[in-house]
């Protein structure tokens, strides 16, 4: 079967060279006896261990590649406890896992074992308009969510590009951004209780519905822990009342330094856009000859800025942004008429990774962050490393709170290729680094920048790191392989190994 | 054997420099928490002399308590053991300040008043509307975990906080977060530091998002004869598109225990619910406020209303600053007075309205109440004199009151402040909860030699 709930058009990713060690032994390596305790829990449906099927689990929407040696389906919270102690007296890793659309390998079992996948707990438990709070099991569409709680003028604010497939589960673990979170805030700021299973198999509730429960944010330390805690197994969120109104506005720039200053000055004046996303000319091109948005294709850059709220105030902030983009020589500013307009350019800009993996093999999203006001030389920079590799680089980002994606393309099948992207993509890491931002805005470390953290953290704040997550974690029974480099490694900058050979047919 | 108050001092001054120890008496009597007081107070300099300081400490088996302006030391149980306190206020700096990028990083020991004039200069602030705001610093500030009206449409430092340094047991100084707005590399270890009140380490330096300042705002006064005309003007604004900066619904009996010199006016007269109103924005849109939030406030509950009101700009300014100041003017009332902190849902706050009024009835105590917009509710109750049958009666109604929070599920219930002898029959901090197991495991990670603070915090901790 397959239980993949990505949107196809997102993923066309690099995959396939990379496999870990011991491979060739995976079919030995779960007991026949788990399987058949799993089995017995699940049902046989509820457990995945053919090759083939587990082909569909062994990457997620990033470049990293790993088996798992079976996926299972929980229902309940008292699944997951129960897989939980099965996996403990196995001693057999356990990844959680919710639509497989991370771009960080958090849900990939880096080092094989059990994948937990909550496909099938996706029930909305409880919609409480009044008190503006939802409870959810994991599995739960993001965008369901907020389709659910439209009808009474509410959303759930969080929303990934990737809304219509990722689940709330994945994006508690990986603390989402999206393009709305410049005024929203990201999913740390929505989410306030969690019911999750830890590695040893307790139920325990972190926070609650109300605000300032007393003792230590566990629930703020919990969301972003990349699966490395415990398995979250049911998450309430706040909702947030729809504005009133929304105005949309495109500008068209023909030169990047003037749309990214744009952004810089639509800060200065005390405007906060609901979201602001840069995307530069090869961009626009890749995304219009794929969603026919209305980018115009002879541009160097478009800034999409959303301003919203009361009907008075997105008309003013609309104005006052219209003028701050002509101040900065916009060659065109184009307000969307109608809701069906607007859906259409933001459409663009949520499909322009499945655009660029139209036009490429495959393609590497970095997502690295820096101070907004850094927007224009950053930019420059990775216009100078894309030469430098001869690699063609887009860029499409969320402006407003300096959180780059740069695409780099490149064709897997190209072995120097592949190494230089992985270059460049570090270089542009370490340029934002150096101008005052970190390693990773929304996509989280995973098994992606476990080997880059030396470079933002210190091994004093690592070792901490590492004992907070073995009060939760201790034998590494959870998403081992991920956000913290092995200890004895963390001194040096480990330099990814070349190309394996591709995966063997299943 | 335990080294002596003046070994420990002449060790400090090795550390911090002779100026940077305090050693006369009544200085030091000053830093009591709860009736203890220190053996010695040292001001470091720097996050290398606060490590220093901190290895000392754990060598010695010394308790830290770190202290900014001690506005807020009476919050928590009384620490367990208290040998030292660690005074952060020399650590005032502004690390990095940049307009640009909304982003600050400081010291913890600015004073918000300080802080507040530096980004003023660039018409930036930080959603802070503390009480004790003319003294607090920014470090007290955030591990005291108060919060700020202005939470309505800011929320709290959980949300602007980016990063931070600080110091565990060890005498690292460590660190977590950044200084960009949007960052998720790492676990988010300084949300821990919020509200912890220095139990797992002292924080040295504070990153924070910073504000635009709105041009303009107002304040919308509405008075209600009962609580739930209040409380249904607060359910109207939430369903309606306005989005105010703050909510407070205030009421309370018998307010002339506050010893208010200028009285706030209609905000506390007997038996009335008040609702004061904060928005922010050009006069046209301030101006459909006041239009859409008295059509609001009328159709609330029937005929509750009795006033509605746009407050002039100098009575704006007094009522807020009055409303941010209750929990300090209550704290430092001249009568043994105590304050209830109760996470509330928005939808409980009917419910707990009426039940503050039995139990401050039933125990014939004077009351106050401000109740947030998002639920969070202050209860002050207020012993009418200081004989031993009044605060005899104080004790029994913040027992029946921290017991109804728990029975009546009005929302977890926290003693915020209260006279320091309560302390010893009440637990200041309610019941447990099931992931205190967690935080003790936490507490032992960040402070393995129990020196921060011990016993200060929820549970023991």
């Amino acid at each position: 079967m397959n239980a993949r709930l990505v949107d196809a058009s997102c993923r066309r990713g690099y995959s396939g060279a990379k496999m870990p060690a011991g491979t060739d032994q995976r079919s030995t390596r779960i007991d026949a006896r788990l399987l058949r305790d799993l089995q017995k829990l699940l049902g046989k449906g509820g457990v995945l261990h053919s090759s083939e099927d587990l082909l569909l689990y062994e990457y997620d929407g990033s470049v990293e590649v790993a088996r798992p040696d079976c996926v299972v389906f929980p229902r309940t919270a008292a699944d997951v406890v129960e897989i939980v102690k099965l996996a403990n007296r196995h001693k057999i890793p356990l990844v959680g896992r919710g639509a497989g659309t991370g771009l960080s390998g958090g849900a990939i079992a880096r080092h094989g074992g059990i994948i937990t996948s909550f496909a099938r707990m996706n029930l909305i438990l409880e919609i409480d308009a009044e008190n503006q709070r939802a409870r959810v099991q994991p599995g739960v569409v993001n965008s369901d969510l907020s389709m659910a709680v439209e009808h009474l003028g509410l959303h759930y604010a969080p929303d990934p590009s990737s809304q219509k497939a990722c689940t709330i589960g994945g994006n508690v673990s990986e603390n989402s951004g999206g393009p709305h979170t410049l005024a929203y805030g990201v999913t740390t700021n929505h989410v306030v209780a969690l019911e999750v299973v830890l590695p040893s198999g307790e139920l325990v509730r972190l926070g609650d519905a109300a605000l300032d429960a007393p003792g230590y944010d566990l629930t703020g330390l919990f969301v972003g822990s990349e699966g490395t805690f415990a398995l979250v197994t049911e998450i309430t969120v706040k909702l947030t009342r729809l504005p009133e109104a929304v105005k949309t506005l495109l500008a068209i720039f023909d030169s990047v330094d003037d749309a990214t200053e744009t952004v810089a000055e639509i800060t200065a004046r005390g405007i906060t856009p609901a979201a602001c996303e840069m995307l530069d000319g090869w961009t626009i091109r890749a995304v219009e000859d794929y969603i026919h948005a209305g980018f115009p294709l002879d541009c160097a850059a478009i800034l999409l800025i959303d301003v919203d709220g009361l009907r008075e105030v997105a008309e003013a902030e609309a104005k006052d942004v219209a003028d701050v983009c002509r101040l900065h020589r916009a060659r065109d500013v184009r307000v969307a008429r109608d809701p069906s307009e607007r859906d259409l350019l933001w459409k663009g800009r949520k499909n322009a990774f499945g655009a660029a993996g139209r036009l490429s093999p495959s393609y590497y999203t970095q997502d690295g962050v820096i101070p907004r006001t850094k927007l224009p030389a950053t930019l420059r920079r990775i216009s100078e490393i894309s030469k430098k590799y001869g690699l063609q680089i887009g860029n499409v980002f969320h402006a407003g709170d300096g959180n780059l994606h740069p695409i780099i393309l490149f064709d897997e099948r190209n072995e120097k290729q592949f190494r230089d992207t992985i270059r460049a993509a570090d270089e542009i890491i370490e340029f934002c680094i150096q101008v005052g931002g970190s390693i990773t805005g929304e996509h989280g470390v995973g098994m992606e920048k476990d080997r880059l953290m030396p470079l933002y953290f210190s091994e004093a704040d690592l070792n901490l790191m590492r004992s907070v997550r073995d009060v939760f974690n201790p034998a590494g029974l959870l998403n081992p392989g991920k956000i913290l480099p092995d200890s004895k490694g963390c001194g040096e900058i480990y330099v990814r190994p070349q190309s394996a050979p591709p995966a063997p047919p299943a | 054997m335990s080294m002596t108050s003046t070994d420990i001092a002449s060790r400090l001054a090795e550390i911090a420099g002779a100026a940077g120890v305090i050693s006369d008496p009544a200085q030091i009597a000053a830093y009591q928490i709860d009736g203890k007081t220190p053996a010695a107070v040292v001001r470091p300099g720097s996050s290398e002399e606060v490590a220093e300081i901190v290895k000392f400490a754990a060598a010695e088996r010394l308790a830290i308590v770190p202290v900014g302006s001690r506005t807020k030391l009476g919050i928590g149980m009384p620490p367990r053991k208290y040998d030292l306190a660690l005074d952060m206020t020399r650590l005032d700096r502004v690390v990095a300040y940049d307009p640009g990028d909304l982003t600050l990083s400081v010291e913890p020991g600015i004073t918000l008043r300080k802080l507040a004039g530096v980004l003023g200069e660039h018409r930036q602030f930080l959603p802070l509307a503390v009480p004790f705001m003319d003294r607090a610093t920014v470090g007290g500030t955030i591990a005291s975990g108060v919060d700020s009206p202005l939470r309505q449409m800011y929320g709290t430092a959980r949300d602007y906080v980016l990063g931070m340094e600080f110091v565990t047991s060890e005498g690292v100084v460590t660190k977590s977060g950044g200084r960009v707005v949007k960052n998720v590399t790492g676990y988010d270890l300084h949300k821990l530091m919020i509200g912890a009140l220095g139990t797992l380490g002292a924080i040295t330096k504070i990153n924070l998002r910073t504000f635009p300042m709105p041009r303009m705002a107002r304040a919308f006064l509405a008075t209600f004869r009962w609580a739930n005309g209040a409380c249904e003007f607060r359910h109207a604004i939430a369903r309606s598109h306005l989005r105010p900066q703050s909510i407070e619904i205030i009421a309370a009996r018998d307010s002339s225990l506050l010893r208010l010199d200028d009285r706030p006016g209609p905000l506390f007269e007997n038996g009335r619910w008040s609702a004061l109103i904060s928005a922010a924005g050009e006069p046209g849109v301030l101006e459909r406020y006041r239009r859409e939030l008295e059509t609001l406030a009328r159709g609330a509950d029937r005929n509750a209303l009795e006033s509605f009101a746009e407050l002039g700009e100098a009575e704006q300014e007094r009522l807020t600053s009055y409303i941010r100041e209750l929990p300090a003017l209550a704290a430092s009332a001249s009568q043994p007075a105590a304050i209830l902190k109760i996470s509330a849902l928005p939808k409980s706050l009917t419910g707990l309205a009426e039940g503050i009024q039995s139990v401050a009835l039933r125990h014939d105590i004077p009351w106050a109440v401000m109740m947030r917009g998002v639920g969070v509710t202050y209860l002050a109750l207020m012993a009418p004199d200081r004989s031993a049958e009044s605060l005899r009666r104080l004790k029994d109604a913040c027992s029946t009151a921290m017991r109804s929070c728990a029975e009546r599920q009005w929302g977890r219930g926290v003693l915020l402040w209260c006279p320091a002898e309560f302390k010893r029959e009440l637990n200041v901090w309610g019941e447990f909860s099931s992931d205190f197991a967690l935080m003790q495991k936490l507490k032992n990670v960040f402070d393995a030699r129990g020196i921060f603070a011990p016993g200060r915090f929820v549970g023991g901790l």
